[in-house]
């Protein structure tokens, strides 16, 4: 049970910053992701809390103990890399038992843990093999047991599905969900580039954009009330269709689009606000409803249960996508009428910070 | 056409092969003959003497020159690959400033010929109180046998993945043991071929072998052979000098065929990431 405090921390490479001020509590027992675009710094914020990057500024503290300089191993971290970076050399066993080898563990002590985290992760019958026998899910086990053994305070993942294929992606996301539940009291931090892998594992997400956090919450009230344009775009997939809009007499008017009331009390006369609409929440106008949006499909992507509608407005005013239920006979070139509930529209300013309700 | 081809191939391959073959096979003939049977030129054993080899063991310091040689050569190998290795370690991992100007700055050193460096060298190897021993061949070998160790140990370890040094950080382990239980197991190839290198250099070394040493007992097997003479000045005994010549290229060939897949795992295995 660990709790992780960051405060001010950043890390400068030159003159480059690649992390800008984070101030970020982590509880105890808790799963964090890091989500961003590349080069956000999500990795290098994992690495700092790993102790592999100096950190330039700022604290970091595990339970009140500022551990700025103290080296990985002093932390308790254990960490599952994105090449897995099994020693190549070593057994199976060998791998899992290094690190508890180095710490002069008695020898029964390492081989109670090491064959109690092969058992569990399913690897006892490979326990003599060398990592280059292995399949790329196995050595993706071995890595997380190397992991498990040493009884981490904290369990860091760097993008650890990135090399495996689609289907063993979901397969081992459910794993590493499952090994967060056996491991309640391990606080956990997981850096991905995927929206999806953050959404179906977190407690909490952390948003980082530009060496910055963008917005820090649960799944859901990430994907409910975004803190700003970028969070909107980010999370969720199809992103968040963004229209620029203005306040008016007659309520909010996005180009190409039936004016509607706003979802929040407007001050008098706002410029240059950005109207955001989920995919998933545009659905087909009732014939007697009034249409939110007019227009005719330029793409349907079919995905099975749903269909990803394209709109390109014929004026001027941005692009749209509607996700619709799959069974609808939607063609290229078809007109569709869209309606949207205003509950579900969200509201942005001119600095691209959502305005609340 | 392909015949031809084929032919052309195996003939080629047949003369690469006399070419560089031949000098030894007639060292060998030369050794197992005797008396004025050597001054006929023959391309095939006629006689099968062993009366050369027996000559060079016994008389003489030779048995003494041969493992002053395999300990020199031994020892230069052991610790060039020692200290190579550390160097490698700092000069591929550890990020410091000059690193690029320090790692030309050790090619440099293997630039100059020898007889450039021979007089300084004979200095130091005075002031070390060196002189004649064969702590001096030692030192002075380290010379050329070090800047090509430390090179091809830094390019090797620069292509080591980062990761895996970083989970070795993670699992506790230190700057020391990550190079000896980790890279050190993966870079066995390239130890094995460039330790080889070196112990071929410092086992043929001949001039500062000559200049460091001055008596029988301490000398290598290099300058040993060049010095055997017979029983007059007028007399160069060939057969002998020959007998020593193959016993000095035995421990080498060897080695290489012991070492054989290592060194050519070695010398591809830079190239590709494993």
């Amino acid at each position: 049970m660990t709790r992780l405090t960051l405060e001010k921390i950043r890390k400068s490479y030159g003159t480059v910053e690649a992390l800008r001020d984070i101030d970020l509590t982590i509880e105890p027992g808790e799963f964090v992701v890091f989500v961003g675009p590349s080069g956000c710094g999500k990795s290098t914020l994992l690495r700092v809390i790993a102790g592999l990057e100096e950190i330039t500024g700022g604290d970091l503290s595990f339970d009140g103990t500022r551990v700025n300089d103290l080296t990985p191993a002093q932390r308790g971290v254990a960490m599952v890399f994105q090449s897995y970076a099994l020693y190549p050399h070593m057994t199976v066993y060998e791998n899992m038992a290094f690190g508890l080898k180095l710490a002069k563990t008695a020898r029964e002590t390492v081989r109670e843990k090491v064959e109690a985290a092969a058992e569990t992760l399913q690897l006892t019958p490979l326990l003599s093999r060398l990592p280059r026998q292995l399949s790329g899910g196995q050595r993706q086990r071995v890595a997380i047991g190397r992991a498990i053994v040493r009884d981490p305070r904290v369990f860091l993942f760097d993008e650890p599905l990135s090399n495996l294929d689609a289907a063993l992606r979901v397969r081992t996301r459910i794993e590493i969900a499952a090994l967060h539940e056996r491991m309640a009291g391990t606080t956990m931090i997981y850096v991905t580039h995927d929206q999806v892998e953050a959404m179906t594992l977190a407690d909490r997400i952390v948003v980082l954009r530009d060496g910055r956090v963008e917005q820090v919450g649960a799944p859901m009230e990430l994907y409910e009330r975004p803190a700003n344009t970028f969070v909107a775009q980010f999370i969720g997939s199809p992103s968040m269709n963004l229209m620029p809009a203005q306040a008016g007499a007659e309520g909010l008017a996005a180009p190409g689009c039936a004016p509607v009331p706003p979802p929040v009390p407007l001050p008098a006369s706002v410029p240059d606000l950005t109207l955001g609409v989920r995919p998933e929440a545009l659905r087909l106008a009732e014939p007697d409803e009034p249409a939110f949006h007019e227009g005719r499909a330029t793409l349907v992507e079919k995905l099975g249960e749903t269909q990803l509608v394209h709109f390109e407005p014929a004026g001027p005013g941005s692009s749209l996508i509607a996700k619709l239920p799959g069974g609808l006979p939607a063609r290229r070139g078809e007109t569709f009428r869209l309606a949207v509930d205003p509950a579900d529209l969200r509201l942005f300013g001119p600095d691209g910070k959502a305005l609340a309700a | 056409m392909t015949y031809v081809k084929r032919i052309g191939f195996w003939a080629l391959v047949a003369a690469i092969v006399l070419f560089s073959v031949f000098p030894f096979y007639y060292a060998v003939l030369t050794s197992l003959e005797s008396g004025s049977g050597i001054f006929t030129v023959s391309y095939w054993p006629e006689v099968f003497d062993l009366a050369n080899y027996a000559s060079v063991m016994t008389q003489g310091e030779f048995p003494r020159n041969f493992l002053n040689s395999v300990g020199v050569a031994v020892a230069v190998t052991l610790l060039s690959l020692c200290l190579a290795v550390t160097a490698a370690y700092a000069l591929s991992r550890v990020p410091f400033r000059g690193r690029g100007l320090l790692l030309l700055t050790v090619l440099s050193v293997s630039m100059f010929p020898q007889i450039a460096v021979l007089a300084g060298l004979f200095e130091m190897v005075r002031a070390f109180g060196l002189y004649n021993t064969l702590g001096s061949l030692i030192l002075s070998y380290m010379i050329f046998t070090l800047p090509f160790t430390v090179w091809v140990l830094t390019t090797f370890m620069r292509d080591m993945p980062a990761e895996l040094e970083e989970a070795a950080i993670v699992d506790g382990a230190t700057p020391l043991q990550i190079v000896t239980r980790v890279f050190l197991p993966l870079l066995w190839p390239a130890l094995v071929t460039t330790g080889l290198l070196a112990f071929i250099q410092a086992w043929n070394e001949f001039l500062f072998a000559l200049t460091f040493v001055a008596s029988n007992d301490t000398r290598t097997v290099p300058v040993a052979i060049a010095l055997i003479s017979g029983s007059s000045g007028k007399e160069v005994p060939w057969g002998e000098i020959m007998a020593a010549s193959v016993i000095v290229t035995l421990p080498l060939v060897a080695l290489v065929l012991i070492f054989q897949r290592r060194i050519v795992a070695g010398l591809t295995a830079g190239g590709v990431k494993g």
